[in-house]
């Protein structure tokens, strides 16, 4: 499977999961992976979800980028999906590094 | 300053400017309703919260202004879910404050409880669960702001008992909620579009809600007139161009007339304004517009490329990128372009009814459009109506037409109807709906009578779920299931019972007098007018097809 990683930089109270997960969730996009934790002093958190790389991705990064606690996506189409692996130290540097 | 979270609701929206809320109390927002009475905002007390929900929009469509409404935990939450949906897919900036149990039995299945924060967040711009009395502070004004900045839309604000009736404590009120202006990006793009536009042979603009949204209709006619563009509208659109410019091409898509339709066919670019390519538009997709460029100016950066790959597009407010791109658009005879349109239009007309009665619907709309001034304001229901007015009714100005456009909401009209008349007390409102829309929000005649709002009621009573009866007979094999109805009460009866006048066209002796009278006469009236129940509403594009197949 052709895989994308798209990492997002969000507000960290309950709720924003439900908005993120039910918006890929009505593009009938299935989530193979979710990596979450929470950044500096706790006010934002970090996700990582693993999918399918198809022609919906760019629209659901747009759609995503709408979402008023989403302070930022970046679709990784050149990460190393094994990153799911090292879940502590990305939560720390992000999967760019 | 101390005081309770309910106090502080009503101390921010007096703030943020609102004078009239909606909404039904119930046990879980009576905090609310008792610091209510400590204020100057009216409330209007409708019958269902659907209802609220649909004043509320008919408030916030006719006057772009967010406005908002209240209803109670559970049940009341669940009853307006259907107006949220609505001014969503028609970006409407209406608040909605929900009581909820209190914070300790959330998750319980208290008596009526709803999970009301995940119920809306797939149908609202945005929505807060407030788990504290100082939170309030920010997501109220937070809230305002988010309704209308950017594309407007509905916000949710669940607020549970205790956080009512909690006690807050601060130093100064927040800033009320403002619109956030969002500018448009690059000037080199606005030069590559003007320069699109100047040199295309066959262009045409597409408008739709955007531009009622930000108020450029002036500039649309301007860079129209000045280069001879011809315009179409969306649904959400009609109003937007005026209807008496040889400009005007009418409404596209699957009810839109044939020579619009077929102009797309010709054309060789696109330039589509605060529209977002909607299926019922567009027909067939590969098949819209198919030999055009397309040049895409949106608010929201997720409409562009959504359905339609775009040649030059642009994110940003109308308000600023029309005020930039129409300085850059040359004067442009077009002769043999305008002269193609005019003769198409003149060619392949919407059809003309065969009889001179007024109990036709697109005489009786020709009949009340001619008795109607030009700001009056129209809202309409959902079937068979609904086309004929967006078909025939002359729209020419902005926000004069209320109607559910994405979410296709049978009962919007009347709610709506009581909403703008709230909003505009000097205008008159006409609703223009059917007898089975009607039906379904029938309860808000009572709030109509209680506030005497000059709203009139014409009832297109064909017996039957029209569009859909007209859909069995062309599609389904003419097996009229479920859509013609066994029995219809008496509308003007009803509408009499209700306190409001009513009557039955087929009645009346003369019956343009009838509904002169309807139009003139202070306060609310019910015109039930029988209607043949084989009209249908032509052209129809089947669903799915490409435009240029359009049936009748």
């Amino acid at each position: 499977m052709n895989t994308i990683v798209i990492e997002l930089l969000v507000n960290n109270h309950p709720g924003v999961m439900s908005h993120i997960t039910g918006l890929i969730m009505r593009r009938a996009c299935n989530i193979e992976g979710i990596l979450c934790g929470t950044v500096g002093d706790g006010n934002t958190s970090r996700i990582y979800l693993l999918m399918e790389n198809d022609w919906r991705i760019p629209k659901i990064v747009k759609q995503l980028n709408n979402l008023y606690d989403v302070i930022e996506v970046i679709p990784r189409e050149d990460c190393d999906a094994a990153v799911f692996d090292r879940i502590p130290e990305m939560m720390e540097t992000g999967a760019g590094v | 300053m101390k005081m309770t979270g309910a106090e502080l609701i009503i101390r921010l929206l007096e703030r943020q400017g609102i004078t009239t809320v909606t909404g039904i109390p119930g046990g879980a927002n009576l905090p609310v309703y008792r610091a209510l009475a400590d204020s100057h905002i009216e409330h209007v007390l409708a019958r269902h919260e659907q209802g609220a929900g649909f004043i509320s929009q008919g408030m916030a469509r006719t006057t772009g202004k967010p406005a908002v409404c209240f209803a109670t935990s559970g049940p009341g939450a669940a009853n307006v879910i259907t107006a949220i949906a609505d001014a969503k897919l028609d970006s409407v900036p209406v608040i909605v404050i929900t009581g909820q149990v209190a914070t300790g039995m959330m998750g319980t299945d208290a008596f009526q409880e709803v999970d009301t924060y995940g119920l809306t967040i797939p149908i609202t711009k945005h929505n807060f669960l407030v788990k504290s009395a100082d939170e309030l502070l920010s997501v109220i004004p937070e809230a305002f702001t988010i309704a209308q900045s950017g594309r407007p839309g509905p916000v949710v604000i669940d607020v549970p008992r205790d956080v009512q009736t909690g006690q807050v404590e601060f130093e100064q009120y927040p800033r009320p909620g403002q619109r956030n202006d969002i500018v448009y990006m690059g000037i080199e793009d606005i030069e590559k579009i003007a320069t699109k536009i100047n040199t295309s042979k066959k262009p045409l603009l597409y408008v739709g809600g955007g531009i009622g949204n930000s108020d450029t209709y002036g500039e649309l006619f301007a860079m129209a007139r000045k280069n001879n563009i011809p315009v179409t509208t969306t649904l959400m659109g009609l109003g937007a161009y005026p209807s008496y410019d040889p400009l005007f091409v009418g409404m596209l898509g699957m009810h839109g007339a044939r020579y619009t339709n077929y102009i797309l066919d010709e054309i060789d670019l696109l330039i589509a304004l605060g529209v977002r390519f909607d299926d019922r538009a567009t027909g067939k997709v590969m098949e819209f517009a198919p030999n055009a460029s397309i040049i895409h100016i949106d608010i929201d950066q997720a409409e562009i490329d959504k359905i339609r790959e775009t040649d030059l597009n642009m994110v940003g407010d109308l308000r600023h990128s029309m005020k930039k791109l129409v300085p850059l658009i040359e004067d442009n005879q077009r002769e043999s372009w305008v002269d193609y349109v005019t003769d198409m239009k003149a060619k392949h007309p919407y059809p003309e009814p065969e009889t001179d009665s007024v109990f036709h619907p697109v005489n009786l709309l020709k009949t009340i459009s001619s008795m109607a001034d030009y700001q009056t304001i129209i809202t309409t229901d959902v079937g068979q109506h609904q086309m004929w007015t967006a078909q025939y009714y002359p729209f020419n100005y902005p926000r004069t037409m209320l109607t559910s456009g994405g979410f296709g909401t049978m009962g919007f009209g009347l709610p709506a109807a009581i909403g703008a008349a709230i909003a505009n007390p000097e205008k008159r409102i006409i609703c223009i709906s059917g007898d089975g829309s009607f039906l379904m929000n029938i309860q808000e005649l009572a709030t109509l009578k209680d506030l005497e709002l000059n709203v009139t009621v014409i009832i297109m009573n064909n017996q039957a779920l029209g569009l859909v009866r007209q859909q069995q007979e062309m599609f389904y094999d003419k097996k009229y299931v479920a859509s013609r109805f066994i029995s219809n009460p008496d509308f003007a009866g009803i509408a009499e019972k209700f306190g409001i006048q009513g009557i039955n066209l087929a009645e009346e002796e003369n019956p343009m007098y009838a509904i002169a009278r309807s139009l003139s006469e202070p306060g609310p009236f019910v015109i039930d007018v029988p209607i043949g129940q084989s009209e249908n509403v032509y052209p129809m594009v089947p669903p799915g097809a490409a435009n240029r197949e359009m049936v009748g």
